[in-house]
């Protein structure tokens, strides 16, 4: 983790919603790096602050303290150059397919504008081929969604189309905020190896926001795992799935489906107050780090 | 076997376009009993959605039904209601939580005012009968009456998409349908959610048609499962024999394409 340098880094940062009688610390002292051609999966509770951190890199947000490194320089108000650069360099795929596109316009639109900004050079017939080559890339036939609207399409086509969008740029880093969700499991492999693909070929650094834990393991060399705005713990993904320490991520590891195990009808008193407690003792800060093995750390509940 | 709740037969459904029909729905029939917690799978774009709704009378043109498609439900013709009758079918017999149901709740107003608007479509009700139904209601999915006088955006998604749920149960239906219900949930959640409704309709009698993408989650929590490709149901089982026993060949590359989290990881090729 620590070989190349990181294309980008978040410093300690932190962020608070709401009053202060009321804050909801979104982000508490949040620190990770994304190096090219690696997967960093971010999991976790809803409403944890997950797609805070995204908005925080796509700089919708803020932070309140700490600082974004883009290529080791602190990403400053001023800069607009390096704005610029920044903002052509890393995209989104959001958590909601129903909606991240706009009701209005076509798919052909939608992958049309993208690379008119980015390739200004593409003639007419170029961009067809582009827009036929992306839309294959995410498993559609472009004879069949080309002039369609977003109300035509399924969830799991919708989806695919803004992953698309994102593509058609080149970017070097991609946030995706839940990408597969929606796609049924023979087309969510199919993007997730793109994904692997796209890392390997063009050294993407991919954020990969998920509740699926397994897709986590298919696609991403580390993971981190984060209740109530902090990361509780984080590591190499064969070490913290392997052998979770924090009672938080042991818990979310318990409740992935398995077929294997049918549902107990009703879960007893006992543990559905061991799971309050877990979930009151994670919510409180936690300063301390522990290393727990060469990669993977830790902050243990005080 | 008592008579099923849900009957579809023959349900043929297009999407009618300027030039061509897109034939969405092709030649689908199943049943659900009584208390039956039924799981239907199936690519994205297979028509799940569509048979929701259609089932619940809410498809709108372009969605057309073709003559000779059957949908029952209690033995009624759900096709051939008035609009008297569709008002007392909707949440009375059938009630349905959309996928991404967690931004349905109308934002401008409360929790409690939600609960009242769909309770007093259905028979006078006082403010104070509607609370303290709405209070139990909430009950049933573990949030505290304290909510009541919430917004939704003062709500996490999972207590909005529990809120949801809740309020589909207020005229005790006889089948709750589920469109991806959970699948913006953490999966602790997501059990929590799913035992609940487990419970209640063990408790309460309802049917569940469960829509997940999660074939693992739905084995775990469903009775029997039917699997669609390309709009035709091609594989309906017992749960665990869609797991254990798959005979379908496009179940099996479902399975096949299911990230493990322990274990070997599955390999590349196995994408269809
Ligand atoms: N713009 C905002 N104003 C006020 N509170 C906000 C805002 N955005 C997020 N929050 C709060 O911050 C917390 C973190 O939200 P966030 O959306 O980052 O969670 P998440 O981990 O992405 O959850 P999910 O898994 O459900 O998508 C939540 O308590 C949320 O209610
Ligand atoms: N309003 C519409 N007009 C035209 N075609 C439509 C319309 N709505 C849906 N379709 C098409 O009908 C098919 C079935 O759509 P449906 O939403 O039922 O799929 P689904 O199985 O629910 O998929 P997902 O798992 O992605 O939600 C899709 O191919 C879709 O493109
Ligand atoms: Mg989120
Ligand atoms: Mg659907």
């Amino acid at each position: 983790m620590i070989q190349a340098s990181p294309i980008l880094a978040l410093d300690n940062v932190s962020k608070v919603f709401g009053h202060a009688d009321r804050p909801v610390y979104a982000a508490r002292s949040v620190s990770f790096a994304l190096h090219p051609g690696r997967t960093l999966a971010l999991v976790g509770e809803s409403g944890s602050g997950k797609t805070t951190a995204a908005r925080l890199i796509m700089r919708e947000y803020q932070p309140d303290a700490g600082q974004l490194l883009f290529r080791g320089t602190p990403l400053g108000k001023g800069d607009a150059k390096a704005l610029k650069a920044y903002r052509a360099s890393v995209q989104m795929v959001f958590q909601d397919p129903f909606s991240s596109l706009n009701p209005v316009h076509t798919v052909r639109y939608h992958l049309e504008r993208p690379l008119r900004l980015h390739q200004p050079r593409l003639d007419g017939a170029g961009r067809t081929a582009a827009i036929e080559e992306l839309l294959a890339r995410v498993k559609l036939d472009p004879a069949l969604v080309m002039a369609k609207y977003p109300h035509e399409l399924s969830g799991g086509q919708r989806q695919r189309i803004s992953i698309a969008r994102a593509l058609a740029v080149n970017p070097q880093v991609i946030v995706a905020d839940e990408p597969t969700s929606m796609l049924d499991v023979s087309v969510r492999l199919g993007i997730l190896n793109l994904l692997n693909d796209m890392k390997a070929e063009l050294g993407l650094a991919l954020l990969y926001i998920t509740h699926d834990i397994a897709t986590a393991r298919y696609v991403a060399e580390d993971i981190m795992v984060m209740y109530a705005g902090q990361i509780v713990e984080w590591g190499a993904m064969e070490s913290v799935l392997g052998d979770p320490r924090h009672p938080y991520t042991r818990l979310l590891l318990s409740a992935v489906p398995d077929p294997d195990r049918p549902f107990a009808e009703t879960p007893p008193d006992s543990e559905l107050s061991r799971i309050e407690t877990i979930r009151r003792q994670s919510a409180l800060p936690q300063p301390e780090i522990q290393q727990v093995a060469e990669n993977h750390f830790i902050r243990p509940i005080p | 076997m008592s008579d099923p709740v849900l009957s579809i037969r023959s349900l043929n459904i297009d999407y009618v376009g300027s030039d061509t029909d897109f034939h969405a729905v092709r030649n689908v029939s199943f049943d659900i009993a009584p208390g039956e917690f039924f799981g239907l799978a199936g690519e994205s774009g297979c028509g799940k959605s569509t048979i929701a709704f259609a089932v619940s009378r809410l498809h709108r043109p372009p969605a057309l039904i073709r003559t000779g498609s059957q949908i029952l439900v209690g033995g009624r013709d759900v096709l051939a209601l008035d609009d008297e009758e569709l008002r007392r079918f909707r949440w009375r017999e059938v009630a349905m939580v959309f996928q991404s149901a967690m931004n349905s709740l109308n934002p401008v107003l409360t929790v409690e005012e939600q609960f009242y608007d769909v309770l007093r479509a259905h028979g006078k009700i006082t403010r104070e009968a509607a609370r303290a139904r709405a209070a139990e209601l909430l009950k049933l999915v573990d949030i505290s009456p304290d909510r009541l006088t919430s917004y939704p955006h003062q709500c996490s998604g999972g207590m909005r998409q529990r809120v949801v749920i809740a309020i589909c149960l207020a005229l005790n239906p006889k089948l709750l349908i589920m469109d991806e219900p959970t699948t913006a949930l953490d999966v602790v959640v997501q059990r929590e959610i799913l035992q609940r409704i487990d419970k209640l309709r063990k408790e309460l009698g309802f049917s569940v048609l469960f829509i997940t993408h999660d074939l693992g989650l739905m084995v775990q929590v469903s009775d029997r499962i039917g699997i669609m490709l390309e709009g035709e149901l091609v594989e309906v089982n017992q749960a665990r024999t869609i797991y254990t026993d798959p005979r379908h060949d496009y179940t099996r590359r479902l399975w096949a394409s299911m990230p493990k989290l322990h274990g070997a990881q599955i390999r590349q090729e196995s994408a269809p």
